[in-house]
């Protein structure tokens, strides 16, 4: 509880982030929040970012190599409550987005970070398929877009220093997985959700 | 002492008086009022009040006063820096920038309250010379070329601007008071150059809102106008005139001098810092920075007067009363 509480402290003052939310409110029900992805520290922003009730609800996806890669990544992942996902080592009857369903029942939500790997600089790269297979199995689940600004000057690929400037994290209107809309449709317009919210 | 209490009493009753107006303002739903406007003097204001008990803090703890100077130029690093591209290859040179050398400034300015140090020389030099090497020779390390003499350029004005210039008005705490007093003297200095400042901001405002006709540069600010800015400065004078007694100055007209001086400059930094914001696009800051911009538009005109302020204070006036 005190080490959340602190880590949430951190994560607010190193990003400086300024939390908004566009045409959507913080809610306590089942959502997955999808974000571009740019920094190493985006997980903790957004997860950070969520009101108290929301944030203990609420496991971040997160890569296995990275976060079991010596001991204080351990114990971060274990604090914000992170769902390691193994991406060296796909079983065809485990897939990640099993894993994750199972995992979050039918009280947790989910932030995860559809293009996989970190963009390049301020390009946000295509959206993987798995949002799309977690809406389609689970459409109950609310769909809230998130865009993080600025992050990748903060932390940028391959340092581990961080520089203290000022980002911003706004949450979207949610959305659903049309009936019958296909795969490449769906993600686009996910992406694109989230691209629109940098000019909110 | 007695005057210390005198200028705070002085500056908390004006602007108790100024506070409970402009709440009366905001609360008030006539369509005539500029709800902008309102907004504006009031953001003003909370400014005004966090100056004041930063200086208050000044009498009693000098130390806490340099700290929260420097809290706020590390605050106003932030968001120059955000407003500023600046690429990859200039994170390790901005990492220093953040937690070395701006430090380093408020430590060296603290430090130089010990007669036996002297850090005059190391904090005036520290940011234009071995700063400014350091960023140019980190990022050419970084092997990034791209528009580099720009980047560089900007890392070392914001550092300038937020740090340097800033750092000067706490410097002022440890300047050799004259005629020598106690301590609590250069308090009151500090508070004469924080109320100027932020009433010359106020009242240049104030008449370019009341009776504007020519603007200065209407691309970059179309609120500030020559006549808000001579009247601003004719009235700060007289408010400086009337401080005088805050003052280590010999005469009056010294004091209503350093005012109009710290009016002029306090001009110039607003103006600055608003050609900065624009060429960065208004998107820049609203995006960022909840409220009125944050911290960097309400101390710009703080950061262009403090080491003009210091100068004139500690090497033009002694010569002019003749020590």
């Amino acid at each position: 509880m005190f080490t959340e509480t602190l880590l949430t402290w951190i994560a607010r003052f190193i990003s400086g982030a300024s939390v908004r939310w566009f045409e959507s409110q913080p809610d306590t029900c089942q959502r997955v929040y999808f974000a571009n992805h740019t920094s190493h520290l985006d997980a903790i922003l957004v997860w950070s970012s969520l009101p108290n009730d929301v944030r203990r609800l609420t496991r971040p996806v997160a890569a296995k190599d990275y976060w079991v890669g010596g001991a204080v990544r351990r114990k971060l992942a274990k604090v914000f409550n992170a769902l390691l996902i193994d991406r060296t080592e796909i079983k065809v009857h485990q897939s990640p987005v099993d894993l994750m369903l199972r995992e979050i029942g039918r009280t947790h939500s989910l932030i995860i970070f559809p293009e996989g790997g970190r963009g390049e600089g301020d390009e946000t790269g295509e959206f993987k398929s798995g949002l799309y297979y977690l809406a389609k199995k689970r459409p109950d689940l609310e769909l809230i877009p998130v865009y993080i600004n600025n992050m990748n000057r903060i932390l940028p690929r391959g340092e581990f220093l961080p520089v203290p400037l000022l980002s911003s994290v706004t949450f979207g209107p949610p959305l659903w997985l049309e009936s019958g809309e296909p795969k490449n449709d769906f993600l686009a317009r996910a992406r694109d959700a989230v691209l629109r919210l940098k000019d909110c | 002492m007695l005057e210390s209490w005198a200028l705070l009493g002085t500056v908390a009753a004006l602007l108790g008086l100024a506070t409970a107006s402009g709440q009366w303002l905001r609360r008030s739903d006539s369509p005539l009022l500029d709800r902008r406007a309102i907004d504006s003097f009031n953001a003003r204001l909370q400014a005004w009040w966090f100056f004041s008990f930063v200086v208050a803090v000044a009498f009693v703890a000098p130390g806490l006063a340099v700290t929260l100077f420097g809290l706020i130029s590390f605050w106003a690093l932030r968001e120059f820096v955000t407003l500023t591209p600046t690429r990859s290859g200039d994170h390790r040179a901005l990492f220093w920038v953040f937690f070395l050398f701006t430090p380093m400034q408020f430590v060296l300015v603290y430090l130089d309250k010990f007669e036996s140090i002297q850090t005059y020389g190391l904090f005036s030099m520290l940011i234009p010379v071995y700063a400014f090497l350091f960023i140019a020779a980190r990022s050419a390390f970084a092997g990034d070329f791209d528009r580099f003499l720009e980047r560089i350029a900007k890392v070392q004005c914001a550092l300038m601007i937020c740090v340097y210039c800033l750092s000067f008005a706490p410097a002022l705490l440890f300047l050799d008071p004259n005629p020598p007093g106690g301590p609590s003297d250069n308090a009151l200095l500090l508070g004469f150059f924080v109320t100027v400042v932020l009433a010359s901001d106020l009242l240049q405002w104030f008449w370019s809102k009341s009776l504007g006709q020519n603007v200065i540069a209407p691309a970059i600010d179309p609120t500030k106008t020559w006549e808000g800015v001579a009247a601003g400065a004719g009235s700060t004078a007289v408010v400086g005139a009337l401080l005088f007694w805050a003052t280590p100055y010999a005469h009056w007209y010294h004091a209503a001098m350093m005012a109009l001086l710290i009016a002029a400059m306090a001009a110039a930094g607003s103006l600055t810092m608003a050609a900065i914001r624009r060429d960065r696009g208004e998107l820049a800051s609203g995006n960022f920075v909840e409220g009125h911009g944050g911290v960097l538009s309400r101390i710009d005109s703080l950061c262009f007067a403090a080491p003009v302020f210091y100068h004139v204070t500690r090497f033009i006036l002694p010569d002019l009363t003749g020590n």
